[in-house]
């Protein structure tokens, strides 16, 4: 069975949305991802990971009797009755080019600043916050990257997934998601300590440690290995 | 929207709080081999006799793969070589790489550490770059770190749990570089889950001997894709978006010399010539293998394995297909999506209607999964959903009973989220769950170098097949990716540096043609597929053949 291809029963519960501007009646309980499918769209734009991951498919709507444009993934919302949808291809927000080794924190004043000067445009609306399908606190994080505290938009900003959404809508043209993966990337190199237990294995392997014992590994002789790992000691706690 | 579960099922939900405290301290033995063996035969779905096909024509020609797979394998080239004109070339590189996911952005990067120039490479990607599995995978990445662990238990666990059927030199390369991609990783970047000393947060995984798992919440995949992604943009190597590849070219000395390429907005074709070509295009979830619900993204059609094999890769293990023992089976419109096995390492354990606890939580995944159907189908403890389908509790709240409260809400916010838009709190009540379409175990033969034995064509990721034999484990997929991705980059690199290319041709279609006709193979379908088709039936039975424009 995929997705869509699950009976559909005469007496199901039917309603009606507006894709574009266009009405169709599909199925109550349905996404809004497979409800334009059900209605006869072919996706090749707006559609990704169907799981809530990649940030393909936003989608802008509004519903009957309601001023407000509402924001969120075609994938993980189901359809309303009267649902006017438009999906969102692209989000063309400039990103700024940086080098891994030229972002130290400790060299700059404030290297958010340096990439991302807008962000000292922010009005703090927080509109870029109320569109979040994720519900993350963006303005926060921006407001916290103006402040140089890169480790705090990194841990705010860490459930992105990249929709492009707040930047859409940011009166100030700030590219939240773009400053917010820098942040985060400065964070796991120069803000995190690294794993004295990864040097450490690293370093053996390079020295052949497990190179004789790898050898007669692949070599072995098949009964051999199964009784090997059948016996292997297993760690169940930690 | 809905919100919470019917309530016909508190019933169930009660008896499952109601056990739960006696089942706290308990962990059932894993099984013997016997033990496996009798439930993997009788329900798993690779076990079944129905389902396959024997492949008629084709470098591996004999072997059985799944009727869906199959189907496009004796199949019609979507290009008609005639037509086709490759004496203008659009793109002339030194290494293509099909497939914008973990496998092909990884390969890019390190070719370019290897040399070559980032404008003489070229991703073609189906969907958006970054837009693949590697970017849903939520539970982790293993690598053998800690001191009480070693790539040597790391490769034990991995044959194992592939039933001795992988291909060694390859579970070798995965184990032993394992650590050496986590220091590149440092080096990027990516944050991953640590103690106040700097070293990781480490947890088990189904089949695995040690604490090896490595995490970023449950947003690991994406974590890395973002990362990776992020570098691949910052050296400006070109990406072709929405212009997935259709076909490879070869030239008049049997080399692989580039590919064709398809705009998927105005179908025009690209001709690109390369002197390496690098096969990262995933795994094959949504041809839906014996109906079932799939994790994976949408453009996950298997398109790498058509293309190879008419270009005379032979393919290996795709007899097996991983069913992930936990996809959700509620609510309707989440069906078949992924519930980390990061849920089970945390220590929630898979309970039946009565709450009884029927399997140990960290079985490898064939296991696992054949385990919940048994329960399911074979001695009927399962839930009915309200469509009729089947599920086993995964208890969740489990998880901070043993670990405290605020454990689930810093490991799997990904999930917390899922759920909490359908109106479920999962650190109150289970997760229902039955196994989902999950992984391609096997794929394109390939070399620990990451070249197939077609000259100038290499493979990295969930393509290709041998490094997890008949069955993964989990956290070894985004390992996988980033092994041979890497040593696909580094090998296509310096096979590009001394290459040199004939003229270009599409005979290997011709000849595929042929071979089809001459086993009397007759059929209108076409493939690759590219995308899944998911229209409604009624919309489809009325449709005009007419050609608009914009």
């Amino acid at each position: 069975m995929n997705e869509n291809e699950e009976e559909v029963n005469e007496d199901q519960e039917m309603i009606e949305i507006f894709v574009m501007g266009k009405r169709y009646n599909v199925p109550k309980g349905l996404t809004i991802m497979t409800a334009l499918e059900y209605a006869g769209y072919k996706f090749v734009r707006g559609c990704g990971c169907r799981g809530g991951f990649c940030g393909a498919c936003s989608t802008v709507y509004r519903t009957e009797d309601e001023y407000k444009l509402k924001m969120d993934l075609a994938c993980q919302t189901a359809v309303e009755d009267g649902m006017f949808l438009v999906q969102l291809p692209f989000v063309p927000a400039v990103r700024e080019e940086f080098d891994i080794e030229e972002v130290d924190p400790e060299e700059h004043d404030n290297v958010m600043l340096d990439y991302y000067p807008e962000i000292a445009r922010c009005v703090s609306c927080n509109t870029c916050t109320k569109s979040c399908p994720q519900d993350i606190e963006v303005m926060d994080y921006v407001q916290a990257a103006l402040r140089g505290d890169i480790e705090r938009c990194a841990e705010l900003s860490f459930d992105c997934i990249q929709c492009g959404l707040c930047s859409i809508r940011c009166p100030a043209d700030i590219k939240h998601y773009h400053l917010a993966q820098l942040a985060r990337r400065i964070t796991g190199r120069y803000i995190d300590k690294n794993s004295d237990e990864l040097d450490k294995r690293v370093e053996e392997i390079k020295e052949g440690k497990y190179d004789e014992e790898m050898k007669e590994m692949v070599e072995m002789e098949l009964e051999k290995l199964k009784e090997t790992y059948d016996t292997r000691d297993i760690k169940e706690e930690g | 929207m809905s919100s919470g579960y019917p309530d016909y099922m508190d019933e169930s939900i009660k008896k499952v709080e109601q056990t739960r405290a006696e089942r706290v301290d308990k962990t059932p033995e894993r099984m013997s081999p016997d033990q496996a063996d009798e439930v993997l035969n009788n329900f798993h779905p690779d076990y079944k006799k129905e389902g396959k096909d024997t492949l008629k024509i084709g470098p591996s020609k004999g072997q059985k793969v799944p009727t869906e797979l199959s189907k496009l394998l004796r199949a019609h080239s979507v290009i008609d070589p005639s037509e086709i004109d490759l004496s203008q070339v659009d793109y002339d590189v030194d290494v293509l790489i099909i497939g914008g996911g973990g496998a092909g952005t990884v390969a890019a990067l390190w070719a370019v550490y290897e040399g070559i120039e980032p404008e003489d490479i070229l991703i073609s990607t189906k969907l958006r770059h970054g837009d693949s599995n590697s970017m849903m995978a939520q539970g982790g990445i293993q690598a053998a770190d800690k001191a009480d662990d070693s790539p040597v238990k790391h490769y034990l666990d991995a044959i194992g749990g592939g039933h001795f059927t992988n291909k060694r030199e390859l579970v070798k390369a995965l184990t032993m570089d394992a650590p050496k991609i986590l220091d590149w990783h440092e080096d990027l970047g990516i944050m991953y889950d640590r103690e106040d000393d700097g070293n990781f947060v480490e947890l088990p995984g189904g089949g695995t001997s040690r604490y090896r798992l490595h995490s970023a919440g449950d947003y690991t995949g994406m974590e890395l894709m973002r990362v990776i992604r992020d570098e691949a943009r910052n050296y400006d190597i070109p990406v072709l978006e929405f212009t997935p590849a259709v076909e490879l070219i070869k030239d008049d000395k049997g080399q692989v010399a580039g590919a064709l390429l398809m705009n998927l907005e105005t179908n025009e074709y690209y001709v690109v010539r390369a002197k390496s070509t690098v096969m990262a295009t995933g795994g094959f979830g949504r041809l839906h293998i014996q109906a079932f619900p799939t994790t994976n993204h949408y453009g996950a059609t298997g398109d790498g394995l058509i293309m190879g094999y008419r270009a005379g890769v032979p393919i290996r293990d795709l007899d097996s297909v991983q069913y992930h023992p936990t996809g959700a089976a509620f609510p309707d419109q989440i069906v078949g999506l992924l519930v980390t096995e990061k849920v089970r390492s945390l220590g929630a354990q898979p309970v039946n209607a009565d709450g009884e606890l029927f399997v140990n939580p960290l079985e490898p995944r064939d296991i696992e999964a054949a385990s919940i159907i048994r329960e399911c189908r074979g001695r009927e403890n399962g839930v009915t959903t309200p469509t009729g389908m089947q599920g086993v509790w995964l208890d969740s709240p489990l998880i901070e009973e043993k670990s405290g409260e605020g454990t689930i809400e810093d490991n799997l916010p990904a999930m917390v989220r899922q759920y909490e838009r359908f109106g479920i709190d999962i650190t109150e009540k289970p997760i229902l769950v039955y196994p989902t379409l999950h992984y391609q175990n096997g794929g394109l033969v390939i070399n620990d170098d990451g070249s197939t034995p077609v000259k100038g064509l290499f493979a990295g990721g969930e393509v290709e097949g041998g490094v997890h034999g008949k069955n993964r484990l989990m956290g070894n997929s985004l390992l996988d990716y980033n092994v041979f991705g890497r040593r696909a980059g580094i090998n296509a690199a310096s096979h590009a540096k001394k290459a040199s290319i004939g003229e270009l041709t599409l005979d290997h279609i011709t000849k595929y043609e042929r071979d089809l006709e001459k086993a009397g193979i007759k059929t209108d379908r076409k493939s690759p597929l590219l995308l899944p088709e998911y229209r409604g039936d009624k919309v489809l039975s009325r449709h005009l053949d007419v050609e608009v424009t914009l």
